[in-house]
């Protein structure tokens, strides 16, 4: 197993809240991680401890160790900034800037100091097409990004985090607000991300979790129950608990 | 006895209706007044010419100057400070006393008269600091006295940006401040320019905390340490001493045009922004 994120012994309050009890997970390159379970069982967190967006939530603590290539993201003398250029993020809602497509692309290049023009649209050009979206907006790169379908939003918002070229995808319920085809059409996406990029995805939608996932981890009230690889978890889960929410009996 | 739901709804809208008429037909009378009394007085020559006779004869082109002056520098010094200390409390705090005790505080300044301004910046910038009646003097006292209102409306405008837009700001690798500067003031605008606009309006209209501290010279200032007296003061002293009636009324309407002219001006450029943004 080719590791990229080695999460060992975490834990994560908010403030009294015990959210993410010793949590222990292994990340596979190039791989597709989906994380199940129940609404509040932790998963978004978890998702969130990985590229340390939790910092900017008031009272959040945690303890523990998260290494990406080997390096704890939690140690001192982490850029956070940097680390989140690293680990990048899609949203549960397409949330573009009221900007034009091509500025919503090239936001995190800008930020980072990129003003040379041309390397810019080449960039916005090449994470367009990886995120199958140039076709569709190759003519209208100067209209507002507000004004695409949701679907194309949220391949927007995919192209906006390949732009500033992160090893680590994370995927938030990334099709929560997408009707089944504008899905099927992520899903695809994400299948061929998985590719050059490692992927880890929080959703809601079991049969989602069986169809595009090499790994799941179903979690409960904080704590990993079981981690596996999805054929395994879903046709032949190892704890009963696991068992009772696959088949529907739990959550 | 209760009335029908229909009928509730009819009143209500004849009543709400009529408070909105009564108010537009009161706003226009007054500017319909004014206007009236004042528009036949105004010439080039009455907006180009020096006074002559305190007032009573010639134009009011010093006071212009001054109108023009004395908010554009009160607004240079408020906006930074109020806009920064706005970002400084949404932004880079958590809700806590002391963040509650200076709001609190804004609120009581903003509550203020305005010539208790006008006598804190006569003891203060005039006599203490010896900077005498000048436009610098009377920028800074009405720097103070706008402060808070840019910041509580700088300040509503900026919690008014979604969460959302920070949250990916940050995650594609921005820092809080660039955050501030490309997401968050730039989401914000329209509210700050609202803020800035009645700042504006306020500092135009301004009579007493103006007298106090930069005066009422009648001669064009050629720096910010010279005095000068602005339209409101003008028609204040033309109307309060008998001085001219005709010219007092045309100097209000020379106000009320460039209350109006600022106002569309700012707002078509902020919606020239919007839109350029967002195309």
């Amino acid at each position: 197993m080719d590791i990229a994120i080695q999460i060992s012994n975490l834990d994560l309050f908010y403030g009294a809240f015990h959210a993410l009890k010793n949590v222990n997970l292994k990340i596979e390159r190039h791989k597709i991680t989906a994380l199940i379970g129940p609404s509040g069982c932790g998963k978004s967190t978890l998702l969130r401890a990985l590229n340390r967006m939790n910092d900017l939530i008031q009272g959040c603590r945690t303890t523990g160790e998260v290494l990406l290539e080997g390096k704890d993201i939690y140690g001192p003398g982490v850029n956070v900034c940097e680390l989140r250029n690293k680990v990048g993020m899609v949203f549960q809602r397409p949330n573009p800037f009221p900007l034009s497509i091509q500025d919503n692309v090239s936001f995190g290049l800008r930020v980072a100091g990129q003003k040379n023009s041309a390397i810019l649209d080449e960039i916005v050009e090449k994470s367009l097409q990886n995120a199958w979206l140039w076709e569709h907006v190759k003519d209208k790169l100067e209209t507002s990004a507000l004004e695409l379908p949701l679907d194309q939003q949220q391949r927007l918002c995919v192209a906006r985090v390949l732009a500033v070229e992160p090893d680590v995808i994370l995927m938030d319920e990334p099709c929560s607000a997408l009707d089944p085809i504008s899905t099927a059409k992520i899903e695809e996406l994400m299948l061929e991300l998985r590719r050059r990029y490692t992927i880890a995805i929080v959703t809601h939608n079991m049969q989602q979790a069986s169809r595009i996932s090499d790994y799941s981890a179903y979690m409960l009230l904080g704590e990993m129950i079981e981690f596996g690889i999805t054929t395994q978890i879903f046709e032949n889960p190892k704890d009963k608990r696991t068992e009772d929410y696959i088949t529907g009996r739990y959550g | 006895m209760r009335i029908p739901p229909r009928n509730t709804q009819a009143l209500a809208v004849a009543l709400l209706g009529g408070a909105t008429g009564l108010t537009l037909a009161i706003l226009v009378f007054v500017i319909v007044f004014i206007l009236g009394k004042g528009l036949p007085v105004l010439s080039l020559g009455f907006l180009l010419d020096n006074p002559q006779e305190m007032g009573k004869a010639g134009g009011i082109f010093p006071t212009l100057v001054g109108t023009l002056i004395l908010p554009l520098a009160a607004i240079i010094i408020a906006l930074p400070a109020g806009v920064g200390t706005a970002v400084y409390l949404s932004e880079y705090t958590v809700e806590n006393p002391a963040t509650r005790i200076i709001r609190f505080g804004t609120d009581c300044l903003a509550g203020i008269p305005s010539i208790i301004f006008g006598l804190f910046g006569f003891i203060f910038f005039v006599t203490t600091l010896k900077m005498g009646w000048c436009i610098l003097s009377g920028a800074l006292t009405l720097a103070i006295m706008v402060l808070p209102t840019i910041i509580r409306t700088s300040e509503e405008a900026i919690k008014a940006v979604p969460a959302s837009y920070r949250e990916v700001s940050c995650s594609l690798g921005a820092t809080r401040w660039e955050t501030v500067l490309k997401v968050v003031l730039p989401n914000a605008l329209p509210g700050i320019v609202t803020g800035v606009m009645l700042s504006i309006g306020r500092c135009i209209g301004e009579t007493a905390a103006v007298i106090f501290t930069a005066g009422a010279s009648l001669r064009l200032p050629h720096s910010v340490f010279d005095s000068t007296r602005t339209m409101a003061v003008h028609f204040y002293i033309l109307a309060r001493e008998g001085i001219s009636n005709e010219n007092a009324f045309g100097t209000a309407a020379v106000l009320i045009l460039s209350v109006l002219l600022v106002n569309s001006v700012s707002y078509w450029m902020m919606h020239r922004f919007i839109s350029r943004r967002t195309k």
